[in-house]
């Protein structure tokens, strides 16, 4: 057991090395968010740390999915996947491996927007849920992007499609842009399906102290999506990886 | 002798075809147990099954006496793989691939760092040690990959074609470290094409054919089955009608072989006057003559073509 979480930091090493030590990653990480966030908001008469916080759970968002999806399809191209399919891992520690990896990007690379905040002037008034929230919202994100990448493919580009295809709409629903209370009742019913409401929602109570649900009720619904996404995700790659080889 | 690896009607299917059928063999310790098949005869099936990689359809196989089902992991633990169609990580330098493997076998750091040292040193690659394997040729990458399946000094190690492709130097190499190896007491399973190479490596053959086992059996074992039956090698100075020879007495069969006539004989010594005799009749010179034994290669075709 303690064998196979050292056994998936290893393989986070790995990736970490591999995928994340690249400028354009990075560089997308952060700038992507931004930008689509920019796109929405200029021109509207919001304040700045509802903006912060809405900002803060899209870039976790983006960035906990960008590699995960990615790893997958690339190791099938690159052919280094049956070296570590014969290795004495199981596929629960290697996709904990590559979770780990991306969690560890999403939480360093949500700073930045924290930093820009704290930079403007917004005060965060509850850190330490904050903290909790991120790392929280960075498993539950990484492990859907496990999802996106179970097909047995080895083209990056049709995971991407498939991811972007999802991603999207959910920034759309998860009131970012217009807070689930001004959604109409379709809308919040809506949200209530995405992972990504919860975070919003947490972050608005860590930066403004108010919140449309209870801090109990985000927490353990990003905890539940991430057990529903991890068990999944586990189950979906068992069966495919065999078939990558 | 102990049996190291037990595999008992082992079985997989694809969709209703069958690459590997119903099985059975045993490797005893220190062996080196070739695995021979024309391709697409199951071979990498059964390793990629024997490895872990895959899930059989049906059959059982023990590693060290680790049922492969139930403890897959610790199976996996005490061997070393080089599959077929393999890369360590491009990426990432050859020093950090040993490392990586290291890890997951959980070799300890320091113990790691020596480990690492040692296989690059021995397979010429320390000073591009910290260089990334896209940097390196072919060869040297299948010896990167020998090396990180030896990272957890394995005591069986699968080895699935190493040398296909490879130059004779590389080959060389590659083949004297499975003898050293071997020597060193670990178990060695390989799968090849090269007769020449089963030949001079294994104990013992397997060959596989339709996802069957035709024959298992020393090299020398599996060349007196098909004993008795003889042959006479001979090149003239123009092409002649292979029929007329398949007259001379004794003579079963007759093949071409590139610009030699290879005929199948019970009687070599009469072939030969015969063809002596032929020669004269037919104002035809003989460039080569040779009577043979049967090879490795020989008993692999007959034994292939039977099934097939
Ligand atoms: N993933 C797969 N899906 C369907 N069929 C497969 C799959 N893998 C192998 N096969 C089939 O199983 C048979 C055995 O293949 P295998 O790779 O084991 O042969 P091999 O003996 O290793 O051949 P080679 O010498 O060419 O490497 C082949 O007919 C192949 O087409
Ligand atoms: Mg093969």
């Amino acid at each position: 057991m303690i064998d196979q979480l050292k056994r998936a930091c290893a393989i986070a090493k790995k990736d970490i090395r591999i995928y994340y030590m690249k400028g354009p990653v990075v560089i997308f990480g952060i700038l992507f968010p931004v930008f689509l966030f920019l796109a929405f908001v200029i021109g509207r008469d919001l304040t700045v740390d509802f903006l912060i916080a809405g900002l803060l759970s899209m870039t976790i968002f983006f960035t906990s999915m960008s590699i995960t999806p990615v790893i997958a399809p690339t190791e099938t191209q690159t052919r280094s996947l049956e070296r570590l399919a014969a290795a004495p891992v199981s596929i629960t520690t290697i996709l904990l491996g590559d979770m780990l990896a991306s969690v560890l990007f999403g939480i360093g690379i949500s700073l930045v927007p924290i930093m820009v905040g704290m930079a403007i002037g917004v005060t965060v008034e509850h850190p330490f849920i904050l903290a909790a929230g991120i790392v929280l919202a960075a498993f539950c994100f990484s492990a859907m992007g496990l999802i996106f990448s179970s097909t047995p493919t080895s083209m990056t580009s049709t995971v991407m499609m498939i991811s972007t295809m999802v991603k999207f709409p959910l920034v759309f629903i998860s009131g970012i842009f217009i807070p689930v209370g001004e959604l109409p009742l379709w809308g919040q019913v809506l949200a209530l399906a995405s992972p990504l409401t919860y975070i919003t929602d947490l972050c608005r109570y860590s930066f403004q102290g108010t919140n449309y649900y209870s801090i109990l009720v985000d927490a353990t619904a990003l905890m539940i999506f991430f057990v529903i996404f991890m068990t999944v995700a586990i189950k979906l790659h068992g069966r495919s990886l065999p078939k990558r080889l | 002798m102990k049996t190291v690896i037990e595999v008992g009607e082992l079985t997989k299917d694809y969709n209703g075809f069958t690459a590997v059928d119903h099985i059975s063999f045993e490797v005893e310790e220190g062996e080196i147990f070739g695995f021979l098949g024309p391709n697409g005869a199951g071979k990498t099936t059964t390793v990629r099954i024997l490895t872990g990689v895959i899930k059989p359809t049906s059959g059982k196989v023990s590693i060290m006496g680790f049922d492969l089902r139930s403890e897959s992991i610790k199976a996996k633990q005490i061997i070393g793989v080089v599959p077929e169609l393999s890369n360590a990580y491009n990426e990432l330098s050859a020093w950090n691939n040993l490392q990586f493997m290291a890890d997951l076998y959980g070799v300890p750091k320091n113990h790691a760092k020596k480990r690492a040292e040692e296989l690059l040193n021995k397979f010429n690659l320390y000073d591009r040690k910290d260089h990334k394997v896209k940097t390196f040729s072919k060869g040297m990458k299948q010896k990167l990959i020998l090396a990180m399946s030896l990272m957890n000094d394995p005591e069986i190690l699968f080895l699935d074609e190493p040398t296909s492709g490879l130059d004779v130097i590389s080959a060389r190499l590659i083949k004297d470290m499975v003898l050293e190896l071997n020597k060193g007491g670990k178990t060695i399973f390989l799968t090849t094409h090269y007769m020449e190479e089963a030949n001079e490596l294994c104990s013992r053959v397997a060959i596989i054919n339709h996802g069957k086992i035709a024959a298992i059996d020393a090299p020398e074992k599996l060349k007196m089955r098909i004993a008795g039956l003889e042959w006479v090698e001979v090149s003239f100075d123009m092409p002649v009608d292979a029929s007329d020879l398949l007259d001379l007495s004794g003579v079963i069969d007759v093949r071409m072989s590139g610009d030699k006539l290879r005929l199948y004989t019970n009687e070599p010594g009469r072939t030969i006057y015969q063809l002596v005799d032929y020669s004269r009749s037919n104002n035809l010179e003989i460039v080569m003559l040779n009577t043979l034994t049967p090879t490795l290669e020989d008993v692999f075709i007959k034994l292939t073509e039977e099934k097939g």
